[in-house]
């Protein structure tokens, strides 16, 4: 589990017809309607979507803590049922323990998972620690690490694991702009070398084609997939592709749908959508 | 070496002499002052109460009198019995039924009755049931930090944030993981909250079960002071009341910053 095979794994999550409501029928909420998509194997998915489109409630789905009204989610084939070490989860902000150091935090899982070595397990840490470049701050506390820091702790803990599936969701929220390109860059060379099944949660267009092999734009509430993209930028990824012509076209093209999406929900009288109206007419309107 | 002892001598001496501390103190040597010209011009209201000088003499004939302390240690020690049997037997209620629905569902109707009654209406009850006085006392204590460290222990761990249990489980947790590696540290400043505001009860009620059924004690010292009609003495006793509690919530701030090295950082 926490030791890694070195045999290949595949890790493949298909969802199919994915439906969730919350509260009784005919008052129910609808949050996901009939949401089918794939998770293919080694390849990093991303998910964008506008605020309250029921990205959160997908990935609860995913991880198991929550079950589905209607559909299922297969991993490899086998029906999802309830949390798993296989599927892990980033969660917004940060979930590292706040009782434990950094040292502690990161070293969590393979401790739980009792069937490795201590030596084992500190050699682990300490590279691990190196690697995001937390080995001055083994010994602190996750309120002592700034918003960047704690990001890095959290990949730390993940990569450990080593988990079949990584779904990160919004992992940057509440970053200032300046720490969220570093971890943007930071994030994309590690998942770049790791090369595992990865479905990363956003509401940045910017951040979502920088780091997506695959793009999935979700519908406002219910959320349903809208459209599939291929984003078949280089890699590495590296900053000055935002400035490329090829970028600029998958900008336009994501755009474009969800534009038509935030109409939908502006006349449905959402604030966000407003919000998203009036950026993308600065934005294209100034351009053109 | 010296350098280092000096900066540290210098350090301890900023912390002593400072300006906050001036002004604490001159506040309370003026309302010293204030209560001993009250009293010698006769005021209204201060003119009853015994003045600073005099209870200052009766304070140096009771320091160097063993009763007096004796009557220190039976007030500590019922206020320890009590309270920790409350932690012992509050903290794992409590936990029990933050974590298990079923459990939560069969015990706290019943909990929520019984909790409004005050510890002192459980003066004649417990007197009656108990076999010694001694007992009787225990548990109305033991009643009075009870029910605010259940109800501390259980609001603190339902509201544990659901992400770290999650994020525990997705880890590879086992049920036992997630109960001592994160829900028990989690609920830990919630404990501590039901321990310091238990201890202030606790104080509360074993000075008024003295005074109601005492043969000893700081509640017994101030209640027979005013029926001798030594009444500086009974200042005496309040402020020894005073100091006892100050010096449990104390012990207690110091061992939550011990169990609690994460929250001890700023």
């Amino acid at each position: 589990m926490a030791e890694a095979t070195n045999a290949p794994r595949r890790a493949e999550v298909t969802v199919e017809g994915l439906t969730k409501r919350y509260g009784y029928h005919p008052f129910w909420h609808e949050v996901l309607a009939d949401c089918s998509f794939t998770l293919r194997d080694g390849e990093l998915t991303v998910l964008i979507g506008p605020s309250g489109c029921g990205k959160s409630t997908l990935i609860n789905l995913l991880a198991g803590y929550d079950k589905p009204d209607q559909g299922r989610i297969l991993l490899n084939g086998a029906p999802v049922a309830g949390p798993g070490s296989d599927r892990l989860v980033v969660f917004q902000e940060t979930a590292l323990f706040p009782w434990m150091t950094t040292y502690g935090n990161v070293a969590y899982g393979p401790r739980v998972a009792r069937n490795v070595p201590k030596e084992r397990v500190d050699e682990r840490v300490q590279a691990l620690l190196e690697k995001v470049g937390l080995q001055d701050f083994k010994a602190k506390y996750p309120s002592q690490l700034s918003g960047g820091m704690q990001r890095r702790g959290e990949l730390a803990r993940m990569m450990i694991n080593d988990p079949a599936v990584t779904i990160l969701d919004e992992p940057f929220r509440g970053l200032d702009a300046m720490t969220r390109e570093l971890m943007q860059e930071y994030f994309v060379t590690i998942l770049e070398e790791r090369s595992q099944t990865v479905l990363f949660v956003t509401s940045e267009i910017d951040e979502a084609i920088f780091l997506a092999d695959r793009l999935l734009i979700m519908s406002n509430r219910p959320g349903a997939i809208l459209k599939e993209m291929e984003i078949k930028l280089p890699r590495p990824r590296n900053k000055d592709m935002l400035q490329t012509e090829e970028y600029l076209g998958y900008k336009r093209e994501a755009l474009e749908v969800l534009h038509a999406e935030a109409i939908k929900a502006f006349a449905g009288g959402s604030k966000s959508a407003q919000d998203f109206l009036e950026a993308f007419h600065k934005e294209h309107v100034e351009q053109a | 070496m010296s350098t280092g002892a000096n900066a540290a001598l210098n350090k301890l001496r900023k912390k002593i002499f400072n300006r906050t501390v001036l002004r604490g103190t001159v506040s309370v040597c003026l309302c010293l002052a204030l209560w001993e010209l009250g009293r010698a011009f006769k005021l209204p209201l201060l003119e009853a109460m015994p003045a600073p000088s005099e209870i200052f003499g009766v304070i140096w004939k009771l320091v160097v009198d063993p009763k007096f302390w004796a009557n220190w240690g039976a007030s500590y020690q019922r206020v320890l019995v009590g309270f920790l049997a409350a932690q012992v037997v509050g903290i794992p209620l409590g936990l029990a039924m933050a974590t298990s629905k079923a459990f939560y569902d069969i015990s706290f109707s019943a909990f929520e009755i019984v909790r409004p009654i005050p510890p002192l209406a459980w003066v004649p009850i417990s007197i009656i049931f108990w076999p010694t006085t001694e007992s009787s006392i225990a548990f109305v204590i033991f009643l009075g930090a009870f029910f605010t460290v259940v109800i501390n222990v259980l609001g603190g761990a339902r509201n544990i944030d659901a992400r770290f249990t999650r994020a525990a489980i997705s880890l590879g947790s086992r049920p036992s993981d997630v109960f001592f590696k994160i829900v028990l540290p989690a609920t830990l400043p919630s404990i501590f909250t039901g321990m310091a505001v238990g201890m202030g009860i606790t104080w509360e009620v074993v000075v008024a079960a003295e005074m109601i059924a005492g043969k000893s004690g700081l509640g017994y010292l101030t209640w027979s002071s005013y029926v001798g009609g030594n009444y500086p003495q009974i200042v005496v006793g309040m402020m020894s009341i005073g100091i006892a509690g100050y010096l449990s919530s104390y012990a207690i701030r110091l061992l939550g910053r011990v169990c609690m090295p994460w929250l001890r950082i700023f």
